[in-house]
């Protein structure tokens, strides 16, 4: 197929085109042709779903040529439109690192409007958006014998992780410790098996919780009694996380974890504490963010003040907004809200011009 | 505001036939812009009245706030990505414009394209339309049109002074863009008598009239708007103009090499079509008979009802056929568009019968038309108020 690398050196060449495309970009048009076709937005198109349990499924995606690659162990941001709204959510990267594709495996959370989407209806075709690869729970250089404790969807990484020992055909001796509520629900479990079959290096030991109750971290010196010998990565549920803390309290260095963290929704109510910048500021309920902001001294950007003009609108942050003429509660970190018919629904972040 | 006399508001039928649904049914009393009275005086509607109207129109909008969805947002894309192909097309076409045929398609399609651009994309996208979706790409914040007037100081004179202050005389200044007297409350003086001539050449240059609109020049005079404020403005116009006067009067026409003018005609002539296109449009939005102006004292304490009434009353729709609609940005809508210019302008089609009901309900004026007619009256105003006795 017909690939976007003549242009690739020329992005000089590309930067000349703007003058036939103004005041849009040349990927605005070629865009017709390949969205991933884009030098201002890293998209990438999805190409493969495996169901991988009951309600988690790998998506393999295709990136843009601008997509930089990941370390066995990062996350990467991706952005869907469902139901025409985009949202963006965090997934671990649960493919090996060196692949052409990416691949993020995806459990369902009940109320989860972008999780559901992507273990329910997600056309293979579907353009989505991509940041760069982040996150330091990653593979060390020069792997010494490791533990990996890992509980539902929080294999994902670690899977990652194996895969990439895996293709290299250097799998060290690795121990991983995962919990999941069911043989059904143990996502990997057929391929975590294989493998330990065909590497000697790698130990596997499947918990199941419905059956045997959560794993104590204390018995970890009956299930892998060398546990202190080893580089633990420690990844699942906030409680897991937190009795790592506190089981590798004296060897912290020993320990790195993969924390998920939800966005900041709102407490709910009327009213709250909004910081503007590095000022906070009490907002009663009723009173708009912009009269607010105002009242408390802050240069805000204003217009109709009635939600008309678009002309007051600040990047939120953190939290959640109340809409004052509706009482919709609305608001994920990035939108902009229009400040003069928004009021506070619990703490709350906003950028200040 | 005499002339709006001689078009009945309604017609008998359906007023004998209201008259048992609606017992309390109030006459509508339009009055001339130049009495000094509040909305509810320019109906004779109770101020109970006029708020629970406005409890009804903030249903219909909250109706379709809670509607909005895929669909809507695969209506945008298609429109966006078709105006950018009908772009591509014409501009193709043009490079073969020495065969008249395709000098005619190509400028056909590019005019199109460009009105599509900036009426129903545009227009739309600025307005905070589609900010929903949360696509950086389709986001008031981020659009910068094809039009050689900058959005950021667009979005400030329109949607800020323009929706706000809508036909209210000294506020608006959409109301003759600081160049025409379209209102009895403009004070005549000699230079009015150019009114059909200054009207005409703001048809053919509209991009650059909206442009220099955004300069309010006429607040330097008053001394409301500091000098340094228009030189920044200038300076960023004249960056943007000449990104746009590059692109169709420099870079495409070298690119035809030999075909150099054809190429260069068709450019101005499409750029000449959306303006006058344009132009009008937005001309038969406020200005045709029927159409109310107001003043500043009635903005006073407005409620949001009463603000509700005056976009209503100070607009007009435009009828035809699908097409149309698309070619006007559903501005043909006007009347939806003033009250709710943040609904996606796909849904102005579905509201407009039942803002048409409740106008009908409440007695209100719903003034709509064809654009040939509607036009006409615009012309009309505009000669009649060239000359100091003039009435609209």
């Amino acid at each position: 197929m017909f690939r976007v690398a003549p242009l690739r050196p020329g992005r000089r060449l590309l930067a000349a085109a703007t003058a036939m495309t103004t005041p849009l970009l040349p990927e605005d048009f070629l865009g017709l042709i390949d969205p991933l076709w884009s030098t201002t937005q890293l998209r990438g198109r999805v190409v493969a779903r495996r169901r991988e349990t009951d309600r988690a499924v790998s998506v393999t995606i295709e990136p843009g040529r601008d997509w930089d690659g990941h370390r066995a162990g990062q996350y990467v941001r991706v952005g869907i439109d469902v139901d025409g709204v985009r949202h963006w959510r965090s997934y671990s990267l649960s493919g090996p690192q060196d692949a052409d594709h990416l691949t993020i495996t995806v459990q369902a959370v009940p109320d989860g409007i972008v999780s559901q989407k992507l273990v329910r209806d997600l056309p293979i075709g579907t353009i989505v958006q991509l940041e760069q690869a982040q996150g330091d729970f990653v593979l060390p250089d020069a792997p010494s014998p490791l533990l990996m404790v890992t509980a539902g969807s929080g294999i994902t990484p670690v899977m990652g992780m194996l895969r990439t020992l895996d293709a290299a055909g250097a799998v060290p001796d690795v121990v991983v410790v995962h919990s999941a509520p069911s043989a059904e629900d143990s996502i990997f479990a057929a391929e975590l098996a294989a493998m330990a079959e065909r590497r000697s290096g790698l130990r596997v030991i499947t918990r199941h919780t419905g059956e045997q109750g959560r794993l104590d971290l204390a018995e970890l010196d009956e299930l892998v009694p060398d546990w202190r010998d080893r580089d633990a990565y420690v990844c699942g549920p906030s409680e897991l996380l937190d009795a790592a803390g506190t089981h590798w309290a004296a060897t912290p260095d020993r320990l790195r974890v993969e924390r998920f963290t939800a966005p900041a929704r709102s407490t709910g109510g009327s009213g709250g504490r909004v910081e503007y910048g590095d000022r906070a500021v009490d907002v009663e309920p009723g009173t708009s963010l912009l009269e607010a902001g105002e009242a408390a001294g802050v240069l805000m950007p204003s217009g109709c003040r009635m939600g008309i003009c678009f002309g007051c609108v600040l990047p939120l942050r953190d939290g959640q907004v109340r809409d004052l003429r509706t009482g919709d509660v609305h608001g994920e970190p990035g939108d902009l809200v229009q400040t003069c018919i928004s009021g506070a629904s619990g703490t709350a972040r906003l950028d200040t011009p | 505001m005499t002339a709006t006399l001689d078009r009945p508001v309604i017609d008998t039928a359906t007023v004998t036939d209201d008259v048992d649904r609606h017992p309390v049914r109030p006459s509508l009393q339009l009055v001339p812009s130049s009495r000094r009275e509040d909305v509810e005086a320019t109906t004779s509607l109770t101020p109970e009245q006029i708020e629970e109207l406005g409890r009804r129109l903030d249903a219909i909008r909250d109706r379709v706030l809670a509607e909005r969805g895929e669909s809507d947002a695969a209506y945008i894309r298609k429109v966006i990505s078709s105006q950018r192909a009908l772009e591509i097309g014409g501009r193709a076409l043009l490079f073969a414009g020495v065969l008249p045929p395709a000098w005619i398609a190509g400028t056909a399609m590019l005019s199109i394209a460009k009105i599509m651009e900036n009426m129903e994309i545009g227009h739309n996208v600025m307005h905070g339309q589609w900010d929903w979706m949360r696509d950086p790409k389709i986001h008031s914040s981020t659009w910068e049109w094809d039009n050689v007037s900058l959005s950021a100081e667009w979005r400030n004179s329109h949607n800020y002074m323009h929706h706000t202050y809508t036909n209210v005389v000294g506020k608006d200044r959409d109301v003759g863009y600081g160049i025409l007297r379209l209102s009895e409350e403009q004070k005549w003086n000699p230079y009015y008598l150019g009114n059909p001539v200054y009207n005409f050449l703001l048809s053919l240059f509209f991009q650059w009239g909206v442009a220099l609109h955004d300069l309010e020049v006429e607040k330097v005079v008053q001394g409301q708007k500091p000098l340094s404020r228009v030189w920044e403005q200038v300076k960023s116009i004249g960056r943007k103009a000449a990104k746009q006067f590059t692109k169709d009067y420099v870079v495409f026409p070298a690119l035809a090499g030999p075909f150099f003018l054809p190429v260069l005609a068709g450019n101005l002539t499409a750029n000449l079509v959306r303006n006058v296109w344009s132009h009008a449009v937005i001309f038969c939005g406020h200005f045709p008979t029927g159409a109310v102006q107001f003043t500043e004292e009635q903005l006073e304490g407005e409620t949001r009802g009463q603000w509700y009434v005056r976009q209503m009353l100070g607009s007009a729709n435009l009828e035809g056929g699908t097409f149309f609609h698309l070619m006007t940005g559903q501005l043909s809508f006007q009347i939806e568009h003033h009250l709710f210019p943040d609904l996606p302008s796909n849904r102005y089609a579905e509201v407009a019968p039942e803002v048409r009901e409740l106008c009908r309900e409440y007695g209100l004026e719903y003034t709509t038309g064809s654009l040939g007619k509607q036009y006409l009256q615009v012309l009309r105003t505009i000669n009649r108020l060239a000359l100091p006795g003039g009435k609209r």
